[in-house]
């Protein structure tokens, strides 16, 4: 009887989750793979702020010549503030300004681009930049900074290059040691350049843009040197002083001037984030949907801003997870501690990569466990005791950093986003079936949690299925119905038919 | 893989998940569980059914109360430490004696001695919750430890063999004894190490055992036969086991008997997850059994009318 309202009830999840896909995938012609095409970036700069008690104005610098790439649409969302396009000195300035504003203000502003080999985008020829005013020491040292590397190169291009190796010199002679001296940061850096450059009357910039690739959170400004040789602007690497451009270069704005400034309003920050996506494809299902009065769109997870989204990106994979845990669980019958501690710890591998997560999962868990031991011979209350576990795994994870880093290795680093709590907790109940059930079974149960971990990266990791069900959302009420029809699975586990195989052979 | 699978449904075997959504979720009512996690309300509530249990000396609830422990047990050279919310035998700590030269220090029944700190540290963990189900502050219960009845000697490797029974819906329907293992440290649980007999439900007396999964004919430590041993008082254990439905509701129910040298067979503990292996050490699936019930079942059936179903229905 009750089994029947199950079957019902997954029938009309998966019947509703499917009808709903096939008919955005065949009607509307939702992209179903990941398609090859001109990838469409869609780059937002989300500006959040703390109003003051007056009028606000705020002026963020926009994309204005964006060479490689074709802008596509933009769009600031300003809700109840008057937005306007200005020209300023470094390029469009997009300006927002309302009488007064109470709570943590955000404004974005968004825009999708493509790439494009053939837009040449450059700007117009400067004219010669005035000599800039210099004091003593400094002047100078710039002029013999400038007189040396002038003796040693031939043109503009050599000029910039030799002038950014000296300024790199890990042993630098003693004027640039002294122009460099309170340089703390990148952009800095690349700011004392242009002013070098300038005094050898030479028309130099900071260009401050983003290498688009796929999918970025907090998507960090780099900065890059521009040069005009008089013909051209040519853009150098300031950390090398090699003539080039990341790839997929996208130019945000130029100048020395902050990119942000709010009148009227404190704690300023602004973030990026990159999205690289089908809207193409899906632009023209819009339009379809559109065009047939559908309100479909209205709930498509593309309407979300892009950091929303990346976040979904990921939580949309959990149940695909779940699955997993409840097939090796249930049809299989692997041990392993905490129901979703594997998808967890799976979501940790997605950072790190896999074997470098598992090696780092592994080892974790086997230092902290020797140190759990250790801390059993104090007699520690039992959550102190926990609190312990989980500051030495704190302190292991940022001595793992430091030794990776040192060796050179870049993958140390992304372990800051290893989830320090699972591995604590993780070490606690492996300690604690260590004494009560002997080493033999805790170790099953760490090796049963490391391999369905590793099967959860894998079945979450799969791209087909992430753009299946980033696109498709409905297609997880078919996960849904099959997770609540497993519910109802009441035959033997596959490690059950050698548990009782005794049984069988009679 | 199939032909396997085939053949234990054959042999009427249960699997976990249908035990735990036929059996457990449809005859166990959550709100009942406390009776059996919470050892000391099994107790009382065994207690108000005049039936016999090991004595209890006393209840440390709280971290403050840790230092009573040298005063409870003040009057007694053995005792039984246990959680009260613990499972599968986790956490309990078998005292079988006190060292002659020095008084606070306890002797296991593994042999070996630990300090009066060592039992408390013990009891301040499980009052703070490391071997209760949920994770949540326990109470640690201090109790008489069973001298068993030497009918088990030879086949016990120290610690207390007890008698589990399953009881579905109030009838007895699988019996087996729990005997003791070096690998087990006294403890009768058989995923600890124990080695599990089945029993003739019809006279008492041990079949053949399971250590492990495998089937033996005897104890890996003392080599002793397993087989033949005879339970005594069987009708009345079954008798206590059928009285547990009355006392906790629970129609799928494992009851753990301990036999006392001096005061008879003792409720133990009721377990609302009782665990599958006893049907390897008996040999057969517990569905063949649940089935025959399910056929007779009679709602009015007294506990010592149930027993002697079992008596007769299921003697090997």
């Amino acid at each position: 009887m009750k089994d029947r309202y199950v079957y019902v009830l997954a029938f009309l999840l998966a019947a509703a989750g499917l009808s709903l896909f096939l008919y955005k995938w065949q009607v509307l012609g939702f992209p179903a793979t990941d398609d090859q095409e001109t990838p469409v970036w869609t780059v937002e700069a989300a500006l959040h702020f703390k109003p003051g008690p007056g009028s606000i104005k705020v002026n963020l610098l926009i994309p204005t010549l964006t060479p490689g790439f074709r802008v596509l649409n933009e769009n600031p969302v300003s809700r109840d503030y008057g937005f306007s396009l200005n020209y300023g000195t470094s390029g469009r300035e997009a300006q927002w300004a309302i009488r007064r504003a109470d709570g943590l203000q955000t404004l974005y502003y968004r825009t999708s681009v493509y790439e494009d080999r053939n837009a040449d985008q450059s700007d117009t020829t400067p004219p010669f930049p005035p000599p800039p005013v210099i004091n003593e020491p400094f002047k100078t040292a710039v002029e013999v900074l400038v007189a040396d590397v002038r003796e040693q190169s031939a043109d503009t291009a050599s000029f910039t290059t030799e002038l950014l190796h000296r300024m790199n010199d890990p042993s630098p002679d003693p004027n640039v040691e002294l122009l460099l001296s309170d340089v703390s940061n990148r952009t800095a850096f690349v700011e004392s350049a242009t002013m070098m450059l300038a005094a050898a009357r030479i028309p130099a910039r900071m260009v401050h843009g983003f290498p688009l690739t796929g999918r970025q959170r907090n998507a960090v400004p780099v900065t890059w040197l521009e040069v005009h040789d008089g013909d051209q602007w040519r853009y150098f690497n300031p950390g090398t002083g090699a003539e080039e451009l990341p790839a997929h270069f996208f130019v945000w704005w130029r100048g020395n001037e902050r990119l942000v400034t709010v009148d009227g309003g404190s704690n300023v920050e602004v973030d990026f984030s990159v999205q690289q996506n089908h809207i193409d494809a899906i632009a023209i299902a819009k339009t379809h949907a559109s065009q047939e009065d559908m309100r479909i769109f209205d709930f498509s997870l593309f309407n979300l801003p892009i950091q929303t989204q990346a976040v979904y990106s990921v939580l949309l994979m959990i149940p695909v997870g779940a699955l997993i845990m409840v097939i090796m669980r249930n049809f299989v019958g692997i041990d392993a501690f905490g129901t979703f501690m594997p998808v967890l710890i799976a979501l940790a591998f997605r950072e790190t990569k896999l074997l470098w997560g598992m090696a780092l999962f592994t080892l974790l868990v086997a230092l902290g466990l020797s140190i759990r031991f250790l801390l059993e011979k104090f007699r520690l209350l039992l959550v102190p005791r926990l609190s312990a576990v989980l500051i030495v795994v704190v302190l292991l994870m940022l001595l793992i950093s430091l030794m990776s880093h040192k060796l050179g290795l870049d993958t140390g680093l992304s372990v800051a986003l290893f989830p320090m709590v699972i591995v604590a907790m993780t070490i606690e109940r492996m300690s604690i079936m260590w004494e009560e059930r002997g080493p033999a079974d805790a170790i099953r149960a760490g090796f049963g949690s490391l391999i369905l971990a590793t099967l959860a990266y894998l079945g979450m990791g799969l791209n087909w299925l992430e753009h299946l069900i980033i696109t498709f959302p409905e297609l997880l009420l078919v996960v849904l119905a099959l997770v609540v029809l497993a519910g109802r699975y009441t035959g033997y586990r596959l490690l059950e038919l050698t548990r009782f195989k005794a049984l069988a052979s009679q | 893989m199939f032909a396997t699978a085939r053949k234990l449904r054959a042999v009427g075997l249960l699997g976990l998940n249908e035990r735990n959504s036929e059996y457990i979720m449809r005859l166990n009512p959550r709100h009942l569980y406390p009776r059996v996690d919470d050892k000391v309300l099994t107790k009382k509530l065994a207690l108000e059914a005049n039936m016999a249990v090991p004595d209890m000396y006393g209840v440390i609830r709280h971290q403050s109360d840790v230092r009573r422990f040298a005063s409870i047990v003040a009057d007694h050279d053995s005792f039984v430490v246990k959680p009260a919310q613990g499972s599968g035998g986790d956490g309990i700590v078998v005292v079988t004696g006190r060292s002659k030269r020095k008084r606070d220090s306890f002797r296991l029944a593994s042999g070996r001695l630990v300090t009066q700190e060592d039992i408390e540290h013990h009891i301040s963990n499980t009052v703070g919750g490391q071997y209760s189900l949920s994770g949540n502050p326990d109470a640690a219960l201090i109790e008489y430890c069973v001298n068993f009845d030497p009918i088990f000697e030879e086949v016990s490797f120290q610690g207390v063999p007890d008698v589990r029974i399953i009881v579905y819906r109030g009838y007895p329907a699988m019996a087996m004894v729990r005997l003791p293992t070096r690998a087990s440290d006294g403890k009768a649980n058989l995923h600890q190490g124990a080695v599990g007999a089945g029993v003739n439900m019809g006279s008492g007396a041990t079949l053949s055992g399971v250590h492990h999964h495998n089937v033996v004919d005897d104890h890996p430590d003392t080599g002793a036969l397993i087989a033949g041993i005879i339970i005594p008082q069987w009708e009345f254990i079954l008798q206590s086991a059928s009285r547990c439905y009355e006392l906790t509701g629970l129609g799928y129910l494992g009851v753990d008997i301990v036999i006392d040298r001096d005061k008879g067979p003792l409720i133990l503990e009721l377990n609302a997850r009782p665990g599958l292996n006893i049907q390897i050490a008996n040999r057969i699936g517990i569905l063949t059994r649940v089935h025959r019930i399910d056929e007779i079942y009679d709602p009015n059936a007294t506990p010592d009318e149930r027993a002697a179903f079992a008596l007769r229905a299921f003697a090997v």
